[in-house]
Parts: C-alpha cells; structure tokens; sequence
C-alpha cells in the first residue's frame, strides 16, 4: 500500500529528483533562519561559547586556613609543593602547585587567611551529570520495566484468577493515569511513608532517585505487559500444547518455548517502549532528581542562556533515543536471520 | 490403563457445543485403539481430555489409577508418562531437530546433556532421520517433522502414545513413513490411542476400534467387527461414505 503509492509519486526525473532534495535543505535551511532572525529581532544574544563549560570545566581550588597556626615548613613533593602548617592540633599538610601560595617559613595564619588558589582538574558540568543521571536512571527503569513486564505478560495469558486478574489490575490503573501523577505518589506517598519507616527502624532513608526508578519502572512494566501479552498471543497454541503435553509446567513452557518465539514480535514496540522511557523521564525533575531536564534548568538560572541550553537538552535527548533505536534494529536484525 | 468414567464436556464458546455426552471407556496396557468418527463428532476432545488438555466438566479418567481432573493431581506427572502427537506437528521453531528432542528430556526428566542427546540420537535414528540431527525443523518436509513430532514425544519414554490425525497435514506421498513409525510401535507393544482416517492403519495393527458421532461412542469392536459387520446403521453410512 505504502510502497505502491510512493512508486506512483517517485520522480523518475533525475534532475527532478536533486532538485526535490535540494528543495528539502531549502526548507531545513529557511526555518533555523528565521527562527535564528526572529531572536536576534527580540536582542536575544547567542553565546554558544558559554555552553561548553556546562559540560566540563576547570575547577578552581581555593585553600583557607581554619584556624591559628604558623608554616612550619615548605618543601618540594614532586613537581609541587607540601605547605605544612601547625596548630595547637598538630601539623597539617596541604600539597598545592607551585605559584599557587604566597607564604614563607615562619609566617602566621589566621582562620580564613588564603592558603593557595590554583586551578584543579577538569570536573564535569551541569548538563553531563544531568544526563548522565537521566542515562542510569533511563537503563536501570528499563531493566526492571522489562523484568516486570515479562512477568506480568506471562501472568496476564495464564488462566489462573489470582495470576491474570492482579495482572490486568495493574495495567488498567497504571495505564489509566497520569505518570508525573503516579511520580508524585511514589514520592510524596509512598517515599514519604516508607522513609519514614525506615527512620523508626534507624535505617537511612532511600533517595528521591530510587522512587523515581520505581515509578518509571512500573510505568514502562505495564506497557510492557500488553507488549508481551501481545506477542505471546501471536504464537500458536499449538506451542503450547506441544510443550505442556510432555509435561513441562507453565513458567518452563513460556519461559524456554513461548518467549524466544514472542521475542520477534515484541522487540519493535519494546523499542518505542524504552525510548519514550527517556523522554519521560525528564519529568522526575518535579522530585528533584537532577537529570537532564531539571539539570538545564538550574544551568540556565545561573547562565541566562536558555535558548542555547534548552537547544542542547534536546540534541542530548534525540541522541540518547537515537542511539537506543539503532541498538533495537541491530537486534531486530539479529533474530530475524535466526 | 486408562479407564474413562461418564465423561461430559460441553464447550460454550461461540456457541453452545456437546463436544462428549456421557463417554466411557477403558484402554487396556499394550492396546492399540483407534478412534474414528465424522468431523465434529469429538474425536480430538475425547483424546485431548486423555492428558487434560481440555477438562471434562463431569466424569473421571483414571490413568494408572490416578485421577487427573483431581486439583490435588500433578498434572505434568502424568503427561510426562504420556507422548502427545498433533496433526499440524508443532515443533518448536526456534530450536534445532535435536533440541526439540533433548528439551523435555532436560525440563521434565533432568536428564544430563550426554544421556538425553544419546536418547535422541537413538530415537531418531529408530524415526530415520538421525541425519537431520542438527537441521531447522522449517527445512524439513511434513512427514519428516511429523516423524521428529513422534521422536520428541518417544524420548520421554512415555507409557501411552496419544494420536491426533497424524497424517491429515501430510502429502500422501509423505502419509506412508509416518504410518511405518506408528505401526513399529504397535507392534513393539505401546499402548496406543489414535484419532485417525487411515482405515488401512486401522486394520492393520488397531486391536479395537471406537467409532464417535456427535459427541457418543456409537461403536466399538475388534477392526473386523467394526468394517465387515458393523452394528449400527450410522456406522455402515459412514464407512460406506468413505470406503
Ligand atoms: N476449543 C473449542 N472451543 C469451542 N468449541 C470447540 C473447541 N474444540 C472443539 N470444539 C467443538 O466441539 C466439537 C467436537 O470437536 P472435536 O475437535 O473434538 O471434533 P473432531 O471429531 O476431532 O473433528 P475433526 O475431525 O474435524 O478434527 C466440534 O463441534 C467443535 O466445533
Ligand atoms: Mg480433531
């Protein structure tokens, strides 16, 4: 259907056909255009030089003293330097670069007095922690979202009461609300309620970080039910029988005869699954967990370049889901040729 | 062996069916029975109910004494004492010739690498496609994977051997090699039910048949009892229709 009508409308015309493509950068071209224009318009100032530092910088260390004391002695520790500084402590020891102190043998310190200035190593920015965080939490919520989904998918086809009815229970609630809602009960409700526990009990309480891995988690695993549901549907029963008739159990029947047969089906919308995982999980910045998202807001209240961080926000996100979709095809192709 | 007791099953999806009114029967160990009867008569939900694919909602089987429509009962127990052979075969696709073989023997019987691929190498020599071992079953033709359906269910080393219209699917060149596998095995002395239209088979090696319509068992006998003196008009119309 698709292909008949492309065929019908495929220029046969080379020429025609270059132009077509050309025409299509033309377009690409006059929208950034005009979008570029439209801010410059409203002296919006561009400064792409600025968003390097969100994701590395150099780190600039500066050593206080904290308390009374005098250089005992300064002396060379490879290519810097050991300023040793005693109190009525003991002695302390600061390794600092060489030209990054101006003090002597014999000089006093008081608290707050500046011991060295120099400039560190490079540390990661904002928006690479940020999405580093959105990455883990992205992989870790897929993990579990897959673990549960193929558990309740194969609960969902049994015909056991307690099996099928606790599995359609979830994925009809789950489905049938909101997630940044469900991200407010899993942290409010229940984060709040089971931290608390944790505290009676003297244990440390679990970070925002982990209720958002399970909201999304629980999310994506109902998804994933009617995914599995579906391909395991899409076997025949004749499977089922076939295997069963031996003697295997249930779990043994999906688990080594249905599910490697269900794979191929379900690996395509199992992709579109995880993918908008990522993008979802843009809303746990409301729990303040600092991924992504959350991570390019707070760069921009101290940088003011909104246009450019939010520009590269979403280059980050398309590259993460741009990535994972080519990981999917590449499976795609390795179990079709199986 | 088998001893089926008033066994009902009405099936109510799309619509009402009796698929069994009131079926008894008893299959005695070493017996070969052959069940034949019109489409729709029961023949495949009589067999099926035999290893509890379908639940008879009324009546009792007792196989080996143990009564399998009884919740306390471990169903894979049973089953693994029985081979199941299908009409459409049902291999499993994903796995090789020899890993549909050895896949029950590990799940249901735990037995080692090396004793489970002996086990099937001997069976499917005994099938005569030991030579297949390693192939995919879609690159086999019907009657060879209708010939490795009945080698995955032998390497169980199952007591009874269930039917279902083994030949239905096949090209009738194809009917033959499977037929030989079957008639090996009665004459080795396996306890036996098939669901069949091969009359000739039925003659041959059968020690009793059972005729079904419309969900009864209208007759059974000795094969010739049932082709050359027939009891009931309904019987002598449905061989006449297909002899
Ligand atoms: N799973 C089912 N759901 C609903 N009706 C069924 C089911 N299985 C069988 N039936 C019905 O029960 C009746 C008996 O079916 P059965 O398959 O046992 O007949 P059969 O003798 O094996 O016929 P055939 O020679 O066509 O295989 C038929 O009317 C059939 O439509
Ligand atoms: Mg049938």
């Amino acid at each position: 259907m698709n292909s008949k009508i492309s065929n019908i409308q495929r220029l046969s015309n080379p020429t025609a056909h270059s132009l077509s493509v050309a025409g299509f950068f033309a377009v690409m071209i006059l929208l950034i255009g005009s979008v570029y224009y439209a801010t410059i318009t409203v002296d919006y100032i561009w400064r792409w030089y600025k968003v390097p530092t969100y994701f590395m910088y150099k780190e600039t260390v500066i050593i206080y003293a904290d308390s009374n004391g005098e250089v005992k002695e300064i002396k060379p520790n490879g290519d810097k330097f050991d300023v040793i500084i005693t109190d009525d402590q003991g002695d302390i020891t600061y390794t600092v670069p060489k030209d990054s102190f101006d003090l002597d043998e014999g000089d006093f310190t008081s608290p707050g007095d500046l011991i060295a200035e120099y400039e560190g190593g490079w540390k990661p920015g904002m928006m690479t922690v940020g999405l580093w965080i959105t990455l883990k939490i992205s992989f870790i919520s897929t993990i579990l979202g897959i673990f549960i989904g193929i558990l309740g998918g194969v609960a969902r086809v049994s015909s056991t009461p307690v099996l099928k009815w606790t599995a359609i229970t979830y994925v009809e609630i789950i489905r049938g609300s909101p997630l940044l809602v469900q991200i407010m009960i899993a942290y409010f409700v229940l984060g709040t309620t089971i931290n608390k526990i944790l505290m009676m009990n003297g244990l440390p309480s679990l970070d925002p970080e982990w209720y958002g891995i399970a909201a999304l988690s629980v999310f994506t695993g109902a998804y994933v039910v009617e995914i599995v549901r579906a391909g395991i549907g899409a076997i025949h029963s004749g499977q089922v029988e076939a295997a069963r008739s031996g003697g295997m159990t249930y779990f043994q029947c999906m688990y080594y005869i249905i599910l490697p047969q269900a794979l191929k089906t379900i690996l395509p919308p199992l992709a579109g699954q995880f993918i908008n995982l990522i993008k979802d999980s843009s809303l746990l910045g409301m729990i303040s967990i600092r991924e992504l998202t959350k991570a390019t807001r707070e760069g921009i209240t101290t940088s003011l370049q909104a246009f450019e961080l939010w520009i590269m926000c979403a280059i980050l996100y398309l590259l993460m889901t741009f990535t994972l979709s080519m990981c999917i095809q590449y499976l795609e192709r390795r179990t079709a040729t199986k | 062996m088998i001893d089926v007791k008033n066994i009902y099953k009405t099936f109510f999806v799309p619509h009402e069916v009796k698929a069994l009114v009131d079926v008894s029967n008893k299959i005695e160990a070493g017996e070969v029975v052959v069940v034949i009867g019109p489409s729709g008569s029961g023949k495949s939900t009589f067999l099926r109910c035999l290893n509890r694919l379908e639940t008879a909602e009324h009546g009792q089987i007792l196989v080996d004494g143990v009564d399998i429509f009884d919740p306390k009962t471990d169903i894979n127990k049973v089953r693994a004492e029985m081979g199941m052979v299908f009409q459409s075969f049902n291999l499993f696709p994903h796995l090789s010739i020899l890993g549909n073989v050895t896949i029950t023997q590990k799940l249901v019987r735990k037995r080692s690498k090396r004793d489970r691929e002996k086990k099937a190498m001997a069976i499917l020599e005994k099938v005569g496609i030991a030579d297949k071992a390693h192939a995919h079953p879609s690159n086999l033709s019907g009657g060879q994977q209708q010939r490795v359906a009945i080698a995955r269910a032998l390497a169980m080393d199952p007591k009874i051997m269930l039917f279902d219209e083994p030949t239905s699917a096949l090209d009738p060149e194809m009917i033959g090699e499977v037929l030989d596998v079957m008639k090996t095995l009665a004459r080795e002395g396996m306890t036996m039910v098939c669901v069949t239209h091969e009359m000739g088979f039925a003659k041959e090696v059968a020690d009793r048949v059972i005729f079904m319509d419309e969900g009864k068992i209208v007759e059974e006998g000795t094969p010739v009892h049932f082709f050359e003196n027939p009891d009931h008009d309904r019987t002598k119309l449905f061989l006449k229709q297909i002899l």
